[in-house]
Parts: C-alpha cells; structure tokens; sequence
C-alpha cells in the first residue's frame, strides 16, 4: 500500500501543473475520491494546516496522508513522492535542455494551460462548500475571506487566525448558552 | 563551504515561508541572488520561468534548480551539481517536514475533541474563501491576455477557463486530461 501511496504522490507531482493550489482538484481525486485515505473533511482540515504553517502546500499534505497511514516513514514516502517527478524533472531540463523555456512549443502549450489553472483552483471551492455545510446563512464567511484577500490584500494569515479563533469562541458560547439538565 | 551553505540557506528558506510558491520565490531571490550572489539576475529569471513551466511545486523546481546552477557557477562539475540539487531539495523540505509532522500527530490523536472540531468547523468555509482569492488574482493578464493585445485569444483563454471549470465540477473530467488539452490547444493556436 505504501508503494501505491508512493506512485500515487509521484503522478499528483509530476502532473500537476501551476503550482499548490491547482494540484487540489487532481489530490482530491486521487486521495479522497479513488483511494479513500481520508474523507472530504479531512483533506479540507489538512489543507488548512498545509496553507497556514511554513513549508510547501502539497508536500505538508503528502506527508500528513503518509504519516495517518504508516507514520513517520509514510510520511517521508509521501513528500519524498511529490517532489521526485520535479528533481528529476528539473535537473534533466539543467543538464540537457537547458533551452527548453525558449522552446516556442513550450511556451504555447502554457498559454494553453494558465486559463485552465485558474479553472481548476475554482472548481472544488464549490464542492467543498458543500463538504463544509455551508448555506446561505454562513455563506458569507468564505465570501467575506475571499474579498478581504483578494480586494483588500489582507493576509490569509489573519483569516485563519480570525476563523479558527471565532470558531473556538462560538463553541464555547454554544456550550455555554446550552440549558442545564 | 558551498555545500554546507545551501543546506542553510535553503533550511531557512523552507521554514520561513508563509505565502506559497510565488512568495518562496521571492525569499529564494533575496538569499541565493542577492546576499549569496550564487547566481545572476538572468539565471533567476530562468529558474521563475522553468519553475512554472515544469510540473511540480514551484518551492521544489526552484530549488533544484538553483542547487545544480549554483554548484555549477563554482566550477564544480556536473555529478557535484546534481548532489547539490539534491541537497537544496532535501534543505527546503526537512524542517517543514517535522513541523508537519508534529502537528499531524496532535491532530490525528486529539480529532474528537470539542475545541478542534469547533475551530475546523469555522476553518472550513475560510480556507474555501482563501482558494477562491487565489483563483481570483490569477485572473490577470498573464494568465489571460488583454482585449486589446488580442480579442479572440482573450475570450478563448475566458472559455477555456470555464470549459475546465465546469468539465471538472460538473462533468468529473480528469484535471490532468483538461490541462493536457488546453496545453496542446495552445499549441495549435498561439
């Protein structure tokens, strides 16, 4: 199973092209949906945790996975898994091609891709509100996030910090308010 | 002694980045260019060009490759290079790793309790928001050209985008496939 993680990490890193973000659709298949090594839920917590602490998004989640399925080595298979493809990848275009970004093929084929990249780090936001249960109520958290950063450049540091703080002050509330037996 | 200071450089690298790939960029270019002077203005360039053209996290891409250009710039040769790729690479990771780590293991062991749960409860729909804005600034000319440089590539890169968009929401088309398409669309119209 550990060599199926392993193969699994290499294909989401060797084929993901436009960085973390758009590497969340093709992980969520992969992880969630095919292989079922943690639910819809999880890998939303996990990618909180990945965005907030220092590190890159999608090894910190590869070695989440790993270490939930096989610890402290599962967690080395998984990072070491997404970042092969790439060292490989890298120092075959340095020692060979090291014309390749030049290559006028190259650089059409990204024209191509950029559009899609931006398709595919909006399309599962939609897919995990539902995952987050949210309606029309509480449909202004994510809202609210996403303008705050995107129109007033705030980090998402302080979103996160905000939310989870909030969340943990109205559980205590809920708690709190709750009638005695 | 180089190889000892690209373990350094880039263990500091990989702990204080807070912004992702294109912020780890800009901490790779003030240490290895500027303070280190590793590397030229121009071989950076290329390595921000390369890193987003090749599969693969940008953090690791360029990390790669600044090992093998900076190992290479001091007159080693070529198999030192790729050791010192390798070590830049393995640099960035380990410290980030054990962080992870760590957290992974309080997490997995503390899932139930109430204070978690509720704080992930108001985390989720925050972090929906968060992809969003990041979707949302790549919305720029870069990524899509302007009306004015040229209409038709212009709304053929917008449908593109939502062709992808709903082909992965509503179709469940593989996103590897739909990039591979829209990559070899570009070729034949650019």
């Amino acid at each position: 199973m550990l060599l199926k993680f392993f193969l699994t990490c290499n294909k989401i890193g060797a084929f993901t092209l436009g960085g973390g973000y758009a590497m969340i659709p093709i992980m969520e298949r992969e992880y969630v949906d095919k292989n079922h090594w943690l639910s819809r839920e999880e890998f939303m917590d996990i990618m909180v945790v990945a965005q907030t602490t220092p590190g890159i998004f999608s090894i910190d989640i590869a070695s989440h996975i790993g270490y939930k399925l096989r610890g402290v080595w599962g967690g080395i298979v998984g990072a070491l898994g997404i970042a092969l493809p790439s060292i490989i990848a890298i120092l075959l275009i340095a020692i060979f091609f090291h014309n390749f970004k030049d290559n006028v093929y190259v650089e059409k084929f990204f024209r191509g891709v950029r559009p899609a990249v931006v398709a595919l780090i909006a399309a599962p936001c939609f897919k995990m509100a539902r995952t987050a249960h949210i309606t029309w109520a509480t449909s202004w958290i994510p809202v609210v996030s996403c303008l705050l950063i995107a129109a007033l450049g705030v980090s998402p540091i302080w979103i996160i910090l905000v939310a989870g703080v909030g969340g943990y002050a109205y559980g205590r509330m809920k708690k709190e308010g709750a009638p005695k037996p | 002694m180089l190889f000892l200071k690209l373990f350094y450089v880039f263990s500091k690298i990989g702990i204080f980045n807070f912004g992702g790939g294109y912020a780890m960029l800009s901490l790779i270019y003030s240490e290895t260019v500027v303070k280190s002077h590793w590397l030229s203005n121009a071989e950076f360039t290329d390595i921000v060009a390369i890193s987003q053209s090749t599969p693969g996290p940008i953090g690791i891409n360029a990390a790669t490759y600044v090992g093998y250009t900076s190992v290479i710039n001091a007159g080693y040769p070529a198999w030192a290079a790729v050791l010192g790729a390798v070590l830049a690479s393995l640099s960035i990771m380990w410290l980030s790793f054990i962080l992870m780590i760590c957290i992974s293991h309080y997490l997995l062991t503390h899932k139930d309790a109430p204070w978690v749960k509720n704080v992930f409860a108001a985390l989720r729909p925050a972090i929906i928001g968060l992809i969003a804005a990041a979707a949302l600034l790549l919305m720029n000319k870069e990524n899509f050209g302007t009306p004015s440089a040229s209409l038709l590539l212009f709304v053929l890169s917008i449908a593109l985008c939502i062709a992808v968009f709903f082909a992965t929401l509503r179709y469940k088309v593989n996103p590897i496939l739909a990039l591979l398409v829209c990559g070899i669309i570009g070729l034949l119209v650019y």
